[in-house]
């Protein structure tokens, strides 16, 4: 069996700056991660491997430096990593991503066997769409289950899959076809430490570096900027209330009549609570 | 969005210098609002009727219809989905009923919603940014090669017609305005409760365009095995409660979460948390109010030992009150909380439960005695 794992690198934390001409994240000196959403998907497709046998391979589209997510998802018990990274990418909304990552699948599947499973997490935490996975499905023409939260069965030869989505009101039960395509709910599985062998291996291990030529991909309209219908206009920072909480402090008051004074001045703010929470004004 | 394998600087020749402004020919019909109304297991998700809302800003602003989509089985649900579609503000419906329509599936849903699409031509397509509306969109997007701009905060239309998308993005640390300039639809999706829900009308139901789907039920690979419902739907509730008491991780331990839970029970509210309760296992994932969590907007909010993180305002910034309890006077929250409260709130929710419960009603104290 063989399973891709598409990762992204992401900023760690929140302190980002922003381009002041070209509008555009600038994310030299943070510190990055993989996102975590992905490390589920990566833990399920290690776990059917170890199941099922074969090969999981890690994807990721990005700058050089995140050849450092792919080698982590390496110690973590990858089989091999590739990295899709050209400036011809550079810019691109989720409809270039998808097509780009699409591409570098198809390749992989040429190059090292046709993937029976690929995985992506839910969303990533710093684009939050959850736009990706349903793109790549579309765009390899596979089978898309999404938030998936267990894979109760897979069998090889029959070529059947039975998951379990999260729908909004409850879990859907489903039966599909490989191959397919899986974005992987977060918390459906512990995410192992990985051993000091796949650390050593990792450590060794070439990452295979694809150019947008290297992939197959020829028409470079359809990447980057070029092949982004959505364009950003504006980045610009929540403006903040400029008044400040009325603020209430404990200083010689009791609990109990910080309390009250607390709850009158809800009232006062919002009348209709009073009623709505059948409290009984006069008690 | 220019968010993915960015490099330091754009390199010039990929810049947006050579980029079309003129709308491609093909796209100059494309005319009117639609909002894809959610219709799962016979019930109709309300981000619908919030989407209509904003949706009939959009439309009257442009001067265009604002259309319903309903996509079900055939019966009483998808009709009555298009009543309420009408009654919160649509002109025109488009309905596709077929029996392939019954649970959610993402092929024969894709393949009905772009068809229809391809067939009426929008030019703005909103979608809620539910599991189902995510799945849906995502695909009919690629499908349809346009622009989709997930989870909007802000939705509006600038001076030449285009849509103006805002959404937060790095965990809320900054907001963007996307447009999609060359394709259409123009889609986006927005998260329930962050926009307003808008009011209801007695309006006779107008005119209904049928459609069907070109697909048969051999052609579709995903077959449904089962639903399990969930027992309590914690989910929604949440983000629809009147009342919510948020805990942080200023309580400490996660015994002292039955502070909340306590005060909760008293006031008739639902409970939520910030996102590392939720990490460390103290309350589930359903609960977690935030940009990665539930966007929620009551009319009372009683946030405890929770510090602000931006990532927590934007989950909550629709609340019309929020009432801030931590003991450090200089916590974020109280930059956009309206009452703040400095003191402990592991002794302080106890004492607000006891007043609390003093003031009910007789017959609300019963109740909840019993
Ligand atoms: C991509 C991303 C997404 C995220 N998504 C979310 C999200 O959806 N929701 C979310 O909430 N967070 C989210 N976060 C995390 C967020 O950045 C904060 O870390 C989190 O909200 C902090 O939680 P907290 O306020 O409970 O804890 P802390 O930041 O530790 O704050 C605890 C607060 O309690 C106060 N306190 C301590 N003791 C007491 C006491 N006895 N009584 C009263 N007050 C006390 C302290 O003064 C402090 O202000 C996200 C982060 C990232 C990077």
């Amino acid at each position: 069996m063989h399973v891709v794992v598409c990762i992204k690198q992401v900023p760690d934390s929140a302190q980002i700056r922003v381009h002041p001409v070209t509008n555009t994240i600038m994310r030299q000196g943070v510190p990055t991660i993989i996102n975590p959403y992905d490390l589920f998907a990566l833990e399920e497709a290690l776990r059917l491997r170890d199941v099922h046998g074969g090969e999981v391979t890690a994807l990721t589209m990005g700058p050089p430096m995140a050849e450092d997510s792919l080698r982590k998802a390496l110690t973590y018990g990858a089989d091999r990593a590739v990295l899709l990274t050209d400036r011809y990418f550079a810019g691109s909304d989720t409809l270039a991503t998808s097509f780009a990552l699409s591409q570098a699948i198809a390749k992989i599947g040429e190059t090292f066997g046709a993937p029976d499973i690929v995985f992506t997490g839910k969303q990533t935490i710093d684009g939050d769409t959850a736009q990706v996975g349903p793109g790549i499905a579309k765009r390899l023409d596979l089978l898309q289950l999404t938030y998936v939260s267990k894979i109760s069965s897979l069998d090889l030869d029959a070529r059947e899959i039975k998951v379990d989505r999260r729908s909004e009101g409850g879990i859907q039960m489903l039966h599909g076809k490989l191959p397919c395509l899986i974005t992987m709910l977060e918390g459906t599985n512990e995410i192992r430490r990985g051993s000091l062998d796949d650390a050593l291996r990792a450590a060794r291990s070439q990452i295979v570096k694809w150019s947008a030529a290297d992939a197959g991909i020829e028409d470079l309209s359809k990447c980057g900027l070029r092949g982004s219908p959505t364009v950003v206009k504006r980045v610009f920072a929540p403006t903040a209330r400029t008044e400040k909480a009325e603020q209430i402090t404990t200083t010689d008051k009791a609990l109990g009549d910080l309390a009250d004074e607390l709850i009158v001045e809800i009232f006062a703010r919002q009348p209709a609570l009073e009623h709505e929470l059948a409290f009984d004004a006069s008690a | 969005m220019t968010l993915t394998a960015n490099q330091e600087t754009p390199p010039p020749a990929v810049g947006r210098a050579g980029l079309k402004k003129e709308l491609p020919e093909q796209f100059k019909d494309y005319r009117h609002v639609w909002v894809f109304i959610e219709v799962e297991r016979e019930n109709v998700h309300p981000v619908s009727f919030e989407l209509l809302g904003e949706g009939r800003k959009l439309a009257d602003k442009l001067g265009v219809k604002l259309a319903g989509v309903v996509l079900g089985p055939p019966g009483d649900a998808t009709q009555h989905a298009i009543a309420e579609a009408f009654a919160y503000g649509a002109d025109v419906a488009y309905l596709v009923e077929d029996p392939l329509l019954e649970d959610y599936r993402n092929e024969p849903f894709t393949k009905a919603l772009t068809n229809l699409v391809a067939t009426y031509q929008p030019e703005i397509l909103l979608l809620g940014a539910t599991t189902l509306g995510r799945d849906l969109a995502g695909s009919v997007a690629t499908t349809l090669l346009t622009g989709l701009t997930a989870d909007c905060t802000e939705l509006d239309v600038d001076a030449d017609g285009s849509l103006a998308a805002t959404r937060p993005t790095f965990g809320g640390s900054l907001l963007c305005t996307i447009y999609t300039l060359n394709c259409r639809p123009q889609m986006a999706t927005v998260r329930p409760r962050v926009m307003a829900m808008p009011q209801r009308m007695n309006k006779p139901v107008g005119c209904v365009i049928q459609h069907g789907v070109p697909m048969l039920e051999e052609e579709i690979v995903t077959k449904v095995l089962g639903f399990l419902s969930d027992v309590q739907s914690t989910n929604s509730n949440l983000a629809y409660a009147d009342v919510v008491v948020g805990g942080g991780l200023g309580l400490g331990t996660s015994e002292n979460l039955k502070l909340v839970k306590n005060l909760a029970r008293v006031i008739g509210a639902e409970y939520g948390c910030s996102r590392p309760l939720v990490q460390k296992g103290w309350m589930p994932a359903d609960r977690q109010i935030g940009q990665t969590g539930k966007t929620i907007r009551p009319k009372l909010y009683i946030a405890a030992g929770i510090s602000g993180a931006i990532q927590h305002r934007v989950g909550v910034g629709g609340a019309d009150l929020i009432v801030a309890i931590n003991t450090d006077p200089n916590a974020p929250i109280f930059d956009f909380a309206h009452v703040g409260v400095v003191t402990d709130a592991i002794r302080f929710l106890p004492a607000l439960t006891d007043v609390f419960t003093q003031r009910l009603s007789p017959h609300s104290r019963d109740k909840l005695a019993n």
